[in-house]
């Protein structure tokens, strides 16, 4: 295996400052001006920070529309950020001229719906190849059958599988190519945008193994995104929470679960199905996520929250030792551990 | 004991196609009490839809039912006339499904398409059958229903609208509801209100349930009892606290062990290898046997029939007498 083993390396892996994006949803520019009306954005993302160390994975959650996915765009340069920085292992991605090359090679996605990302007209060796011959990493073809060899060998595939199309597998097999061609180019950082959620659990449990493996055999670092707590608190060491374009909670994912200090953050761990069924009360969840085209002011919970007060409504809470809630710096929210 | 409200024996479905005939469910029998919601787990191809869409008649050729009896009530639907089934199905038996924007239609106002299904089922005036709409929405926690129920389907979130399919599968009182899925497509938080709110409903009027999901989670909150299916079979049924915290059935044990835990977190989760057969494809003898750690002899070749172990039933050889003295005596 080529890739490069686990370094002792103290400098994050990725660092996000700030980032922000925008989507104009106003109506056509004639509709709208002849209507008189004004222009609509939305804010997706709304002033994320986090970073990543090296060899770790962090993972996003949060329901739909929180912003999670647009995030894991900007990261991976498909869609370029409105405002922020992104600094992936010093390299600075500023404004639309996206990453350079060398750096594009070390940076791979993984992508929700393995029926999707594959082209359906391409044998599978093909499909893992493209990232080889794209950055010229083969000397030869015979190279280049060999290694395609050992990436299907490595996800749990049998090389023959290589001469086979995409229908001829299943989800989890169609999600192990995926993870296949992620590794092609040795990448080091890769997005994995719900990469199970597609899947049936039992086979979901094979693909979170064969990341966990990978990511210890090869030393990669995770940014994964997803709307499960449990299968985010299996995978991470650290978690953000989202809700409406911005890190509500940033914590370890054992304390996280412990003891959540952001009120969405209790109301998600109390919404989830408990397997355990320990019986514990539940508290009734109010209410939906707001349309992000017009969200509440201040804090953009407050209409859910129980603890929310005037100075809430009207002021937006920044993040304080990982925590972007009043009632937590003011000390009105109770710390017990809701579990 | 009450009779069960729902009453499966057999049930076998088939799919007759070019190149033979395909067995999708084979032979499964349930009961579901008054009152109780019988939960159906399994992944994908396991037959848990389909055993939906059979109860309610809904099968589409080429898909058939090729054996076995279901009974609402006592009385044999399975053979009724299309005509007599589509009187008793929104009437006895109400339907929820995944997509609440599919199941409701985009070009008729919310109140309008309770109005109708109220007025199809009970013998009622177009202004009572209004109001009882008011009262339902009301009911399903839609907030100002005297005026929401003018609403279109668009207008409403997907949380709401999945409200207002429920309210329409419970307009006609029915004794029976089938839920396909009901939260698959929504949020977390907005999945616990509708757990929370079809429980509710179901007890306060003694409506049985069949509730069918993938999720565990959703099934440990709010069955009573649980029926796992592996290949168009039954393989364990029993309450479901036995199930869900000792399952027997080694394809039960895997699905658990494979769900991740928010409460401990495990640096491995348990992993059956190999993935669900494909329904031409089926092994012979127990359907589970190429991907089971414990398949023995018997298991190549036997199907296996539903065992009482504990509280409940499994399908696994494992659990015969026979063979467990055998193994003993080898042991």
């Amino acid at each position: 295996m080529s890739a490069p083993a686990p370094r002792e390396d103290d400098r994050p892996m990725l660092v996000v400052t700030d980032l922000r994006k925008t989507f104009d949803v106003s109506k056509p520019w004639l509709e709208r001006v002849l209507g008189g009306e004004r222009k609509q954005l939305l804010k997706a993302v709304d002033g994320v920070t986090f970073a990543i160390k090296k060899g770790e994975t962090f993972a996003l959650v949060g329901e739909s529309g929180s912003g999670k996915s647009t995030v894991a765009r900007m990261v991976v340069g498909l869609m370029p950020p409105s405002a922020g920085a992104i600094t992936i292992d010093g390299n600075v991605l500023s404004g639309r001229q996206g990453y350079p090359r060398a750096l594009r090679r070390r940076l791979q996605m993984i992508f929700q719906d393995p029926y999707a990302s594959l082209d359906p007209r391409w044998r599978v060796e093909d499909i893992i190849a493209e990232p080889i011959r794209a950055f010229g990493l083969a000397a030869s073809p015979a190279a280049e059958k060999a290694r395609v060899g050992e990436l299907l060998g490595l996800v749990g595939l049998h090389p023959a599988d290589g001469v086979k199309f995409p229908h001829e597998f299943s989800g989890g097999q169609r999600q192990r190519i995926a993870i296949a061609r992620a590794l092609a180019a040795d990448a080091e950082f890769i997005v994995c945008d719900e990469p199970t959620s597609a899947l049936d659990v039992s086979v979901q449990a094979q693909i979170l193994n064969l990341m966990k493996d990978l990511q210890q055999r090869l030393g990669l670092t995770y940014l994964f995104i997803s709307h499960n707590l449990a299968v985010v608190r299996h995978m991470a060491a650290t978690i953000g929470v989202m809700y409406l374009g911005r890190i509500v909670e940033i914590a370890p994912a054992e304390q996280l679960f412990k003891a959540p200090r952001h009120p969405y953050t209790r109301m998600l761990l109390d919404a989830v199905p408990d397997l355990a069924m320990t019986g514990k009360p539940r508290v009734p969840v109010q209410g939906e996520v707001p349309n992000p085209i017009s969200p509440p002011s201040g804090c953009t919970f407050h209409p859910r929250c129980p603890l929310a007060n005037d100075r809430c409504r009207a002021e937006t809470p920044v993040a304080l030792d990982g925590v972007a809630c009043h009632a937590v710096h003011e000390g009105r929210a109770d710390l017990r551990a809701t579990g | 004991m009450n009779e069960p409200v729902l009453s499966v024996r057999d049930l076998t479905v088939e799919f007759v196609t070019r190149r033979g005939t395909l067995r999708a469910i084979d032979a499964i029998s349930f009961d579901i009490a008054p009152g109780e919601v019988l939960g159906v787990v399994g992944e994908s191809g396991a037959g848990k839809s389909l055993t939906g869409t059979a109860v309610i008649g809904l099968l589409e050729p080429p898909g058939r039912i090729a054996g076995g009896e279901i009974r609402l009530s006592g009385r044999r639907i399975d053979d009724l006339p299309p005509g007599e089934m589509r009187r008793l199905r929104g009437k006895r038996i109400g339907m929820v499904f995944q997509d609440p924007l599919t199941s409701l239609n985009p070009l008729f106002r919310v109140g309008d398409q309770l109005v109708e299904t109220i007025m199809t089922h009970l013998p009622v005036t177009k202004e009572e059958a209004r109001k009882r709409a008011i009262d339902l929405l009301a009911e399903v926690g839609i907030p100002a229903p005297e005026r929401r129920i003018d609403g279109w389907p668009h207008e409403f979130s997907g949380g709401m609208r999945q409200r207002v399919v429920l309210a329409l599968a419970l307009c006609a009182e029915p004794d029976l509801v089938i839920a396909d899925e009901p939260t698959t497509a929504l949020d977390v938080s907005v999945q616990a209100q509708i757990i929370a709110l079809l429980k509710r409903l179901c007890r306060e009027r003694g409506t049985a349930v069949m509730l069918i999901t993938h999720d565990m989670g959703v099934i440990a909150e709010t069955a009573d009892r649980v029926a796992v299916m592996y290949a168009g079979r039954i393989v364990e049924i029993g309450p479901v606290r036995e199930v869900v915290k000792n399952p027997q059935h080694p394809y039960a044990k895997g699905l658990m062990g494979s769900i991740p835990s928010l409460e401990e977190s495990r640096e491995r989760l348990l992993q059956i290898e190999g993935s669900m057969p494909r329904l031409a494809a089926i092994p012979k003898g127990c359907a589970f046997h190429p991907r089971c750690p414990h398949a023995f002899a018997r298991c190549h070749v036997e199907k296996p029939v539903l065992l009482e172990s504990g509280a409940g039933r499994v399908a696994c050889w494992l659990y015969d007498g026979d063979t467990v003295a055998r193994a003993e005596t080898a042991a």
